[in-house]
């Protein structure tokens, strides 16, 4: 009896300690290249190198005076706040329709709704840039705003339908019978209760576009350059370390919104 | 009632109808015609690809590479959606948290610092060459194994995530049932929890799967010039060599064969015990 249960233990341990390892790696390869990169982007002197020779803030200042960084920077945050605003609307307003859809229905609507997530992007927004040739149109940043709504909306979609599927409907009943009518009880009842996953997913919609390089190869015209497009010929170009900087100030903010995201909406627990 | 439930769906429904399925429609359109202005019908460009092993070379280095990002991402990712779902609910947020935050950082943020880890003077050659590993340093930029590396780096969470989810409605039930009956933790993981998890382990594939064939950013920095794969045949047929026609059939083939093989994936979930705790 007693090997028995020190063999169980052997087992257990082994199997707790393996995973445990891995997992253990995983995260480093994780975290560490953001680490890596905030660390490179302190040097002070002009190579890229890990440890960096030096400590210095001199490339963040450079960041100041580059004008077409900050010119992208500027065109990305413009874009990324419509699509955003675009999805939350949008998303919300669908997720509303398909959760109280025959099944088939929200079946078939969520499927095209997530298709833009399963082909590639790449493909699509090269298909848009052709699709509105035809149509005698060039690119612009509406139709760029657009085309990122098509790839971002799911994440507003997504989260707002987990968000639903919670909702006591008799709620809504309740409120229906204490005399309030459909906008009100949005307004007052349904928008409190999935505000979180809204939220959750307006977040995931804004990071997204704020990312995208795929659709504004294609929908940008020659005046918008986006962050991540500029960021990508820079790379491929002539890199300096004012790139790291960049990736400092993003990796630094990403985190605080994230923090800020997971405070306000729960993220990790809307993204299961 | 049915059909003024199904009034606030329309103004998406539209807009993908316009910006979604007419594009592709289009695109469809152009890959089958002999000009750029969408008229004479004909196959070329199909044949030009498929009988050209340049091109069709390309599209098996795409699939091979996004089935071996999806493997490393599986090999990583499984065990810790394993130890998050035992973990208590306080260490599972923090692991969640920190399997999330690489995919929210900018995807050419990620891959950058990676160009300085994996560069001839980068991090790992300057431990490798610390530690006299290798006289001279590694090639780990613009080769496939760095490619794969940094892929599954990035979609990471999207694999971790599904099976996490499927794995926390699991019956714990059944895992301790497993070791009254005698069953070790290894044999119950694989004949217990890894089949009954296999749902999470194919939505978090086919995830990481899309995801990695078509990584513009990751493939062309990390792949360098040399390693072409479709998304990058695709953009320089279609702005290098401004030959929209061939663009749009390599488009449609690469969009077929990515849809293709979710599709496989799809159906391997009818085979997959279907026990998850309601």
């Amino acid at each position: 009896m007693s090997s028995r249960s020190a063999s169980l233990d052997w087992e257990s341990l082994s199997l707790r300690f393996t995973f445990a390892v891995i997992t253990g790696i995983a995260i480093v390869f994780l975290i560490a290249p953001s680490l890596i990169v905030i660390l490179t982007s302190l040097t002070a002197s002009a190579s890229l190198r890990f440890p960096p020779a030096g400590l210095s803030l001199r490339w963040y200042a450079a960041l100041l005076n580059s004008d077409q960084m900050l010119a992208a920077a500027w065109t990305s945050l413009i874009v990324a706040f419509w699509t955003t605003i675009i999805c939350a609307i949008l998303g919300t307003a669908a997720a509303l329709a398909l959760s109280r859809a025959k099944p088939v229905w929200a079946r078939s609507f969520d499927l095209l709704f997530m298709s833009p997530l399963l082909l590639p992007a790449l493909a699509f927004g090269f298909a848009a840039l052709v699709f509105i040739y035809q149509l005698g149109l060039r690119p612009s940043i509406g139709l760029l705003i657009l085309g990122h709504v098509i790839v971002c909306v799911a994440f507003v979609l997504r989260t707002t339908l987990a968000a639903l599927t919670q909702l006591d409907p008799a709620l809504l009943d309740a409120s229906a019978s204490l005399g309030a009518d459909q906008l009100m009880t949005f307004r007052r009842v349904t928008l409190p209760l999935i505000g979180r996953g809204v939220g959750a997913g307006s977040f995931l919609a804004f990071m997204a576009s704020f990312d995208n390089v795929p659709v504004s190869l294609f929908l940008a015209d020659e005046r918008t350059e986006v962050l991540p497009i500029h960021l990508w010929q820079q790379i491929e170009t002539n890199l300096d370390v004012r790139t790291a900087a960049v990736s400092g100030v993003i990796v630094v903010l990403t985190l605080v919104l994230m923090v800020l995201a997971e405070r306000f909406a729960g993220l990790t627990s809307q993204m299961r | 009632m049915a059909g003024r439930d199904l009034r606030l769906v329309l103004p998406l429904a539209a807009l993908f109808a316009v910006f979604f399925v007419a594009p592709l429609c289009v695109l469809v359109a152009l890959s089958l015609s002999t000009g750029a202005g969408l008229h004479g019908w004909t196959l070329a460009h199909y044949i030009k690809f498929f009988t050209d092993s340049f091109n069709y070379s390309i599209l098996w280095s795409t699939i091979l590479l996004g089935v071996k990002a999806t493997l490393l991402c599986l090999v990583f990712g499984y065990p810790i959606a394993w130890i998050a779902s035992r973990a208590s609910a306080r260490w599972q947020a923090v692991l969640l948290f920190l399997v999330i935050l690489p995919i929210m950082t900018s995807v050419v943020v990620r891959t950058f610092s990676w160009i300085v880890i994996l560069g001839r003077q980068g991090l790992l050659n300057q431990i490798a060459l610390g530690l006299h590993l290798t006289s001279e340093p590694l090639r780990l930029l613009f080769t496939e194994p760095g490619v794969v590396m940094v892929l599954a780096q990035v979609q990471m969470p999207l694999m971790v995530l599904p099976i996490l989810t499927v794995m926390s409605k699991l019956d714990p039930n059944l895992a301790d049932a497993s070791r009254a009956l005698g069953a070790g933790e290894w044999r119950t993981l694989w004949r217990v929890t890894l089949p009954l998890s296999l749902p999470g382990v194919i939505a978090g594939a086919i995830l990481t799967y899309s995801a990695s064939v078509t990584a513009f950013v990751t493939q062309t920095l990390i792949g360098g010039a040399r390693l072409v794969y479709m998304p990058l045949h695709i953009y320089q047929q279609a702005i290098g060599a401004n030959n929209w026609p061939f663009a749009a059939a390599i488009s449609v083939t690469f969009m077929f064969a990515v849809l293709a093989v979710v599709a496989l994936l799809d159906m391997l979930t009818r085979f997959a015990p279907g026990y998850v705790k309601p």
